[in-house]
Formats: structure tokens, sequence, C-alpha cells
């Protein structure tokens, strides 16, 4: 698999379906669902995977529904993440 | 089609999910997050129509308390217009005005709280046709507050009716053949008229309809806090943005007219800055 | 000791704001009240630091109340008829956000821009409403100076009693003319805390939000009965009037405020010509004392109203007595004051007709 650079996570719930954050995407990987959610809206997803956590579409989204993570130089010395914990816990190894 | 993105709303758990799946190979943790919605701003969905400039205005200003840390310590008037439920959005303390009166009631707030932040956050509408006067007076006063204004040159909530700021020619339903200036006057530039008052230290015009723009909005939220807490006088920051729904097109289309046709009347950037103090 | 001291209604009444612990005026001159904020403007801050500010009108002033009251504070405006008048929609929406303030209206005579002289005209603006909904303000209706200095303090202390606008009623004579008043002692500035209040969410409570809208008609039909349940526990607990010989009187005179006083000296006049007068004075003109003066209207049979406008307060005696004695009226419009003779002269002329009945 290839090392992703960035990624997000859409709350497709509160999503409307504007599309203006797949107008800002400069790698164009958003795309409206052909599915509805429960407010009867077209959602965005992600439909490549080429993201760069430039934050573009999350800038301009009015309804605050993207987050997006960036892989930093922090995170790659990381081993593991486990989450069955409250809150994340970083197991570094030397 | 990525299904661990359809998990439903529940942040966390979509989270916790995600990163349990693909622990090791996911960017999605929490040390990798670099944009989220601010903390200020609650999880109740917002009314705005879908593409609406409103919400991008809200999160910026929540993002800029957060940020200041000053979310105990704001105070925020909220029009009548379609931001007239924006308390809704934040979670601090706000008061609801009448259709105009925001400024007013932001100075009797700042009056008697001089230690808080005050802005006051209004429309088109309400700031630059009924609330004029106000307006006008608190930023002669100088008060020591925010205003933030948006102008998206149409009345949204009564449902498209020509507002002070419509452009000429501009179709409305109450100008359904286009504004024409002999009968309906010219478009009003309040921000320009603001910036001549000397009570007023800062003033801007900014946009949310691109990443950059949104950046440099931000930038003139936060000089506008930033300028209260030194007690310099009034900031007024205005954010021309879109009104997809009765500007009756999409979102995109709609911010690509505001580009084309209201950033060339309404042009971006600083109308008044601090001098620089030697 | 009694602090005692020879003053003018409209100043007498700002001293008794600074010593009430006023936090804030907000005021825009008009005549015959800007005595009030000139006064207020040379007096407050220095002595107690509350804020004086001179708003660019009467609908900014009544919106600074609006924010400023939000947040817990004593505040206040006060202004003349037509400046009232235009505050009406900012009081509705004070009323319905159940915010605590004062708002004196020294009443000129109307309709229109009028004239500055005293009149008694806006009594049905401020006891039926005045702006738009069903809302009550707590409506005090002074008849010396003493009572103007006193109904501030008494209606501060009302204002947060009940979370709810109070107005004083009070005219342009009162206002300009001078009298003895025995002053209060100082009441320093509260600095409380209200949860209700809009003063920075703190993280332990929720985010507090003053507003009047609710956009759900079930919810705003719920708003408006909490608000009717508050007026009839006001009208319960706050009804305050002063009666005079009223229990063997022939005729009964009915006046509020500035009228009462001429109504005395007319009854004294009476009682030389052998004609019992007795004085009902409704002090607060919201909540109305209908049960008191009804209870009235079973030993004496013959009522005369006295105002300076077209019949106002007329229909709440008339709603009062509810047919159990007649009602006459007399009426001087247009900032004309009544004289004691004119007066007598209808006594007169009632008494006559009681008499010839008889």
């Amino acid at each position: 698999m290839a090392k992703v650079k960035g990624d997000i996570v859409i709350d497709i719930e509160k999503c409307k379906g504007c599309e203006l954050c797949a107008s800002a995407c400069p790698q164009e990987s958003l795309e409206l669902s052909r599915k509805l959610n429960s407010k009867g809206y077209h959602y965005i997803i992600k439909i490549e995977d080429n993201c760069t956590g430039c934050t573009n579409c999350a800038l301009v989204c009015p309804d605050s529904v993207i987050k997006v993570y960036r892989r930093t130089e922090k995170s790659s010395e990381k081993v593991a993440t486990i989450t069955n914990v409250t809150g994340d816990l970083t197991v570094k190894v030397k | 089609m990525n299904e661990r993105r359809m998990l439903g709303s529940d942040q966390e758990l979509l989270d916790e999910h995600y990163e349990k799946v693909i622990a090791e190979e996911s960017v999605c943790i929490s040390d990798n997050l670099v944009y989220g919605k601010p903390e200020t701003l609650t999880s109740t969905p917002m009314h705005y129509c879908p593409g609406c400039g409103h919400g991008v205005a809200h999160r910026l200003i929540a993002e800029v308390i957060d940020e200041m840390g000053i979310q105990e310590k704001t105070i925020g008037v909220a029009p009548v217009g379609c931001a007239v439920f924006a308390y809704n959005y934040f979670d601090i303390d706000m008061s609801e005005a009448a259709h105009g009166r925001a400024s007013a009631v932001a100075t009797g707030i700042k009056r008697v709280l001089p230690d808080r932040y005050v802005f006051s956050y209004q429309g088109d509408g309400d700031l630059a046709a009924i609330g004029t006067g106000e307006t006008i007076h608190t930023c002669n006063r100088g008060e020591n507050i925010l205003i933030v204004f948006i102008n998206n040159g149409i009345y949204g909530m009564t449902g498209g009716q020509m507002a002070p700021t419509s452009l000429v020619g501009m179709k409305t339903t109450t100008s359904p053949f286009g504004r024409d200036t002999h009968e309906m006057g010219y478009p009003l530039k309040i921000t320009e008229l603001i910036a001549q008052l000397p009570g007023v230290y800062y003033c801007s015009r900014v946009a949310v309809n691109t990443p950059v723009h949104v950046r440099k909005a931000k930038k003139a939220i936060y000089n506008g806090f930033k300028y209260q807490e030194l007690n310099k006088g009034l900031s007024f920051v205005e954010i021309v943005t879109n009104c997809p729904s009765n500007w009756k097109m999409t979102p995109v289309e709609s911010n690509k007219w505001l580009e084309e046709n209201m950033i060339p009347f309404y042009p971006l950037g600083d109308l008044k800055v601090p001098k620089k103090e030697n | 000791m009694k602090e005692l001291k020879l003053m003018k209604g409209n100043e007498a009444l700002a001293e008794a704001v600074i010593r009430a612990g006023c936090d804030a005026y907000f005021g825009y001159p008009i005549t015959p009240q800007s005595e009030v904020l000139e006064y207020l403007s040379k007096e407050a801050h220095a002595r107690t630091g509350m804020v004086v500010l001179q708003a660019e009108s009467e609908i900014a002033s009544i919106n600074m109340v609006y924010g400023a009251a939000g947040t817990g504070k004593k505040v206040m405006t006060s202004s003349s008829s037509p400046g009232i008048s235009l505050m009406q929609e900012g009081i509705s929406y004070i009323a319905c956000a159940e915010l605590p303030c004062l708002i004196v209206n020294v009443v000129r005579a109307g309709p229109g821009l009028g004239t500055i002289q005293p009149a008694q005209s806006d009594y049905f603006q401020a006891v039926k409403g005045g702006g738009h909904g069903d809302y009550k303000l707590i409506v005090l209706a002074p008849a010396t100076i003493q009572e103007m200095v006193d109904h501030v303090k008494l209606g501060f202390e009302l204002a947060f009693k009940w979370r709810n606008p109070i107005m004083i009623l009070t005219d342009g004579a009162l206002g300009q003319m001078m009298e003895k008043v025995e002053l209060f002692p100082q009441i320093p500035r509260s600095f409380e805390i209200f949860e209700w209040a809009t003063t920075g969410k703190r993280k332990e409570r929720e985010r507090s939000i003053i507003t009047s809208l609710h956009i759900q008609p079930e919810k705003m039909e719920e708003i408006n009965i909490h608000l009717q349940n508050k007026y009839r526990a006001i009208e319960k607990e706050e009804i305050r009037y002063e009666m005079r010989d009223c229990e063997d009187a022939d005729i009964i005179l009915v006046a509020f405020g500035l009228t009462a006083r001429i109504c005395r000296k007319a009854a004294e006049l009476a009682k030389e010509k052998g004609i019992k007068v007795g004085i009902f004075r409704p002090i607060t003109l919201f909540p109305y004392p209908y049960e008191v003066l009804n209870k009235l209207a079973g030993n004496t049979k013959m009522f005369l109203t006295v105002e300076m406008n077209a019949g106002q307060m007329l229909e709440d005696v008339k709603l009062a007595i509810n047919g159990k004695a007649d009602v006459e009226f007399l009426g001087r419009m247009g900032g004309i004051i009544p004289t004691p003779e004119e007066i007598l002269l209808k006594l007169e002329e009632i008494n006559q007709g009681v008499l010839q009945n008889e």
C-alpha cells in the first residue's frame, strides 16, 4: 500500500452536498455519493486515495463536516496506536 | 466507494473505528489532525442552505475564539435575517437583537462589561438598511467591539428581496427586472463609508469563497478580536459572500458569480489599517 | 439623619438613579426630560462609576438597554412620549426576553409631535402594551417628586424581582417643578452575576441566550403562558393605591399622578360646599386595583375620573366598577392641566344631578 500523505473524515450526516469542497480540491478526489443521507442530501465522498491533507476542502466547507489529517514527521516515529483505551496511547520503540 | 466513511455522524465512534481498522496505515489519528470543527462551534446542524457562506463565517469566528482562548469572555450579538439563529451554533453567551439594532445591543453589553469580547454579526439588510443609523454611530463612537458584516447583496431570510447592497441590474423578487438605479438607487458601499470614521480602528473586506480568501478572512477576524483586546476601538470586517438559493444558482456557480460580479464591485482588502506605532 | 433637598423633578429622579446603584443609563435628549440625561452626565460617573451614554436615538437607547440588561446589570433609560413610541419595539423584545430594566416616561401631550406641555395621554401605551404582542410592564405613577424618587428604588427592586421592564409614568409638570424631597442613602452598585445573563459562558454552566425568538408555535405559546402567569402573580402581589375619605363619600374622584394632586385641592373646595368627596389614586397602573375600586362602588354611587387625556384610565375605572355605579369623566388635552375650580364645578354639577334623582 502506498504511503498516504493525507486523509479526511466526512460527517456525512451533516453534509448538505454543496460540492464546494469538491471544487476546491486540487487533487479532484471528492465527489457526490449516489446515496442520500437521512436529511435527503447526496453527501460528499472521497473517491481517490491521493489526498495531500491540504485542508482546502475543510476551509470552504460551510458545515464543518470535514476533518483533515496529514502525516507529520512526529507521527512517522510511531509504530502503533492503540485505541481501546480512553484517548490515544502511543507506543514508541527505539 | 469507501465504506468506512459512511458510518454516521458520531465523529468519535467513526474515528475510533477508523483507527482500529487500519491503525498502522492510517493517517487519521489525532496527532495528525490538521483541521476540524472548532470547539466553540456547537454540534447543532446549521439551518443554512447548502453552500451558504454563513457557515464558513461562523466557523472562522469560532476558530479565532478557540485560538485566543476567549470562549468564556466572549459575548455575541445575533441579527435578524438568516443568521438570526446564530446563537444556536456558537457555544458562547449570545443576545439576539431586533432588526438592525445589533450594534446598539453590542454597545450596551460592552459598556457594562468592558473586559469581555463583544461582537455583532449582521447581514446587509440588518446593518446597511434598517440599522444604518446604529451602525454608523456605533462605529463613530469607536465602541471597542467587532462588527462582522455579511454582504451577499440580497435578503435571504425573507426570500430574496433587494438589499441595499444588491448590484446594479441584479434581479431579486423586488427588482424582478434588475436593480434600476433610477428607481431603486445605487448599491451602498457602507464599508467604504465606515472606513472614513475616526472611531474605526480597523476596516477590512474579505470573502470566503476560496481557500485563500478563507485564510485571509480568518486573519481579519483575528485582527478584530485582537484590537479589541488591546482596547483600540472599533473593528469592522465585511465578508462578501454568496446566497445560492436566492441568487438561484448552485453553490459552485454562486461562488463563481461572486468572483466575477460581487468582488469587482466590492473589492477585497483592508480599507483601514492601524498606523504603525514607532 | 434625613437628607432633605429642594429639587426639580427630573433632577431628583436622576439623583435617585445614582443612589439606587444603577449601572448604566442610555438616553436621548427630549423635552421635558432632558435634565435626567444632563444631571447624570454631570454627576453619575464620578460618583459611582455608572455608565451614562447619550445614544443617537431612542431606538438605539432602548436597544442598548436590552443589551446591557441582558448582562444582569441595573440599567435604565428615560424619554418623553414621542421617544417612548420609538422605543416600543425594543420594549416588546425586553418584555419577552424577561429582562429587568427601568424606563421613565415624562409624558408630554400628543398625538404627533404635540407639545412639550404635560399630559397623561400615554396611559394606553404604558398600560395596554404599546408594542406588539401580549406583554405587560409594571407601571408606576408617581404624584409627587418624593414618589418619583422612591419609585426609582422600588422600580429596580420590582424589575429584578419579576425580571420585567418597569415604567415610571410621570409627566412634564412633575418633571419640571420643584419640591422638597427626602433622599434615600446611596445603595452600592451590585456586581452580582446571574446565571441567566450573558456575562461570558463559564465552563460550569450552559450558555446564556437572550432572545425573544421561538419559531415553534408550541414553544412560543408556552412562553406566552409563562408570561401571563407571571402577570397574574404580579396582579396578586404588587397592587398599590392610595385612598382618601372614600368610606362615606358622595362622589369618589379617581385620578393618577399629577391630576390626583389637583383632585385633592378640588376635594377640599368641595368639602367647603358640603359635598363629601373621596379620592382614589392608583399608584400601580399595571397591576390595576380593579377589586378595591369595585368594592368602593358598593357604598358610593358616583365616580368622577379626572385625567389629562381623552379618557384612557376611564376605561379601566369602568371595567372595575362594572356598572355598579355611574362613572363621569373630566379630561383636558393638549397639555392643559385641569384646575381645582373646574373639577369643583363638575363635582357640583354631578352632586346636583344626584340630588335631583333622589
